[in-house]
């Protein structure tokens, strides 16, 4: 039989909310730890492998001159690279700095700000280095990470869908919370993934997953207009975890953000 | 064979009938409302369908108004079809597993609930919609076998509309609001100086057979009258004019009109899963982590998604504007050519949920205005 192929994940700028996701969804970690060999994943075991390693996952953006470095060394140490979350792939929640001066915030939150080294930008993993496949979501829904693995493993494509939110949420039969309650929704133009768990619950999709493929933000924004959503409000719903998405982060400074 | 003669129900007694389709053994589906909007979900008692209520639709709006009178069917569809339960929306196609020695062990599709379904309140447009799902499907020739488990027994009670919702076109699509055919049950609901009562007629020997045992009273010829003015009187939302179209749709296929609707439209999907008619699937093949099972499901996939024509190499359709034309000419115009009918019934389901509100009529009226390039 062949040697069990090797994992690692690793943390950058992030919360630890996709580790974490992955360690939630149980039946998910059980039969990751049964089919690979889990050789470096501290928020889940203190033990450490040398590389290199057939699989990377990689949580977090990067966002100082160390990680910089780092996301390379893990990279070559990798056959593979996935990033799992808007942080790895978008930059995520941090990103708000892109578009701002780090310093001030900086200077907003810590009382000695000049003991902090970082970099003026968040900035998502495949900026820096290769990346094989992107796991969106913030954070990721572990039965993707899963797939992703699975797919890796049996040497197959990743059944993970490009499309809208809504692909999702038709299927499930769920009522348009736009349409039917007026309920402004990014779901239209946002990356299907989470099953439509905001609609289901009556809320209107936050966009944790991202641009879908082919984005057609303008034509959304120019809808939610008419559902008497502001511009300020416009901007900040583009303005989430996937800040630095491309498509989102025009949309949002056609609107002032 | 032609509608049988028609028998009263009392408003009240309407239960009579579910509960005489459950006694037959089937699976009783209807509209009922949840998070305020109308869905198909399991018909216990005649009393959870939307009682009291009507839609108010308009171009990406819907919402549910009270009607100040006890009508059950005032309030016509919502987003989901019948659509969901002859053809789900994610289906099992197979399994198979691998034992320790390497063996392959193949299963079958997912089975199809073991009692036939029996749909109640079927609308003019949704029993045209099924009998297009019978082409596609092909159950003359060679039936798909996972819609031929769910359609094979199917009873159906059609309802006829007396308050056509604002997106509704059917009578310009020539498929409501008075059905003649397709049904085993036709019910229609009159509620005028006679009162509040249901007329139901069998259109079928099975139809025929069940409401016998009933033994309901012979509608009047006032009920006959009735019934024709309520449906002459019912008012459209929306038209469409459907002569010469196909024809006039497809000369204009290299028109810059395209990329007008393709500024608006989303690309998200929602008209196509809506559509009571559009049939597309993917497929999607899964593996666990350790190596021991596949499976394939079938999905509901839409000619909106760049997956839908990924070839090897790309995507062939690739820009909106060529995406937004497949749909809209597969509908009005290719559809003739593949299954010699019109692949739109005139639901206006993909009016209305359409989250920014673009309207099938309208765009194919303005394409239609257009010069031919």
């Amino acid at each position: 039989m062949a040697r069990r192929k090797s994992l690692a994940v690793w943390k950058f700028a992030s919360c630890d909310g996709c580790q974490l996701a992955v360690l939630d969804g149980v039946d998910e970690l059980l039969a990751l730890a049964g089919a690979v060999d889990i050789a470096y994943f501290l928020e889940a075991s203190k033990a450490k492998v040398e590389g290199p390693y057939d699989l990377s996952l990689v949580e977090g953006s990067i966002t100082t001159e160390h990680d910089a470095r780092r996301i390379r060394e893990v990279r070559g140490a990798s056959e593979r690279v996935v990033t799992i979350g808007a942080c790895a792939t978008a930059g995520g929640i941090q990103g708000l700095r892109n578009d701002a001066d780090a310093d001030d915030f900086a200077r907003a939150v810590y009382p000695r700000p000049e003991e902090l080294a970082y970099l003026p930008s968040s900035t998502a993993i495949g900026q820096h280095v290769l990346v094989d496949f992107e796991v969106r979501g913030c954070p990721v829904n572990p039965r993707q990470v899963r797939e992703v693995v699975g797919a890796y493993l049996a040497g197959r494509h990743p059944q993970i869908s490009a499309a809208s939110v809504c692909t999702d949420c038709k299927r499930r039969g769920l009522p348009c919370v736009m349409v039917a309650h007026g309920t402004p929704c990014l779901g239209p133009v946002t990356q299907a993934g989470c099953g439509a768990l905001c609609p289901a619950c009556d809320r209107g999709c936050y966009g944790c997953y991202g641009p879908m493929e082919a984005p057609r933000t303008a034509a959304l924004a120019a809808w939610w207009r008419e559902l008497g959503v502001s511009e300020a409000d416009i901007a900040r719903a583009f303005r989430t975890f996937n800040a630095d998405a491309p498509a989102f982060r025009e949309e949002a400074r056609r609107h002032g953000g | 064979m032609d509608v049988g003669a028609a028998y009263r129900v009392p408003a009240t007694e309407l239960n009579v009938l579910v509960a005489a389709l459950d006694d037959a053994g089937y699976a009783v589906w209807g509209p009922t409302i949840r998070n305020e909007a109308v869905v198909v979900d399991r018909l216990d008692d005649a009393a959870n369908l939307p009682h009291g209520r009507r839609t108010v639709q308009a171009g990406g709006r819907y919402r549910l108004d009270a009607t100040g009178d006890a009508r059950v069917f005032a309030c016509v569809h919502g987003a989901d079809s019948w659509k969901r339960l002859l053809h789900p929306p994610k289906v099992r196609l197979w399994r198979c597993t691998r034992d320790a020695d390497g063996a392959l062990d193949f299963a079958g599709d997912e089975p199809a609930e073991p009692r036939p379904m029996a749909f109640f309140g079927v609308r003019g447009c949704d029993l045209a919609a099924i009998r297009r799902l019978d082409d596609v499907f092909d159950r003359a020739a060679a039936p798909d076998p996972v819609y031929e488990a769910r359609r094979n027994g199917l009873f159906v009670v059609a309802v006829e509309c007396a308050e056509p919702g604002g997106t509704c076109f059917c009578a310009s699509m020539g498929t409501g609001p008075q059905v003649e055919r397709g049904f085993d049950w036709r019910l229609t609901e009159l509620d005028d100086a006679d009162g509040h009562r249901f007329l139901v007629g069998a259109g079928s020997a099975l139809g025929a057979e069940l409401l016998a045992p009933l033994a309901l009273a012979p509608a009047t010829a006032a009920d006959e009258t009735a019934r024709r003015r309520q449906g002459e009187g019912a008012v459209m939302g929306r038209a469409l004019d459907t002569a010469g179209l196909g024809e006039a749709l497809v000369a204009r296929r290299e028109s810059g009109y395209f990329e007008q609707v393709a500024e608006r439209c989303l690309g998200c999907t929602n008209c196509t899963m809506v559509c009571p008619t559009c049939f597309c699937t993917t497929v999607e093949d899964t593996s666990d982590l350790a190596g021991t099972t596949a499976e394939q499901h079938r999905l509901w996939d839409s000619c909106f998604t760049l997956g839908f024509s990924y070839v090897n190499g790309g995507t062939v359709r690739e820009g909106g504007p060529a995406r937004y034309r497949q749909w809209l000419l597969h509908k009005l115009a290719t559809w003739w050519d593949q299954f010699d009918a019109c692949g739109c019934v005139g639901c206006g389901r993909c009016i209305t949920w359409c989250p920014v509100g673009i309207d099938i009529t309208a765009e194919a009226a303005a394409l239609r205005a257009e010069p031919v390039p």
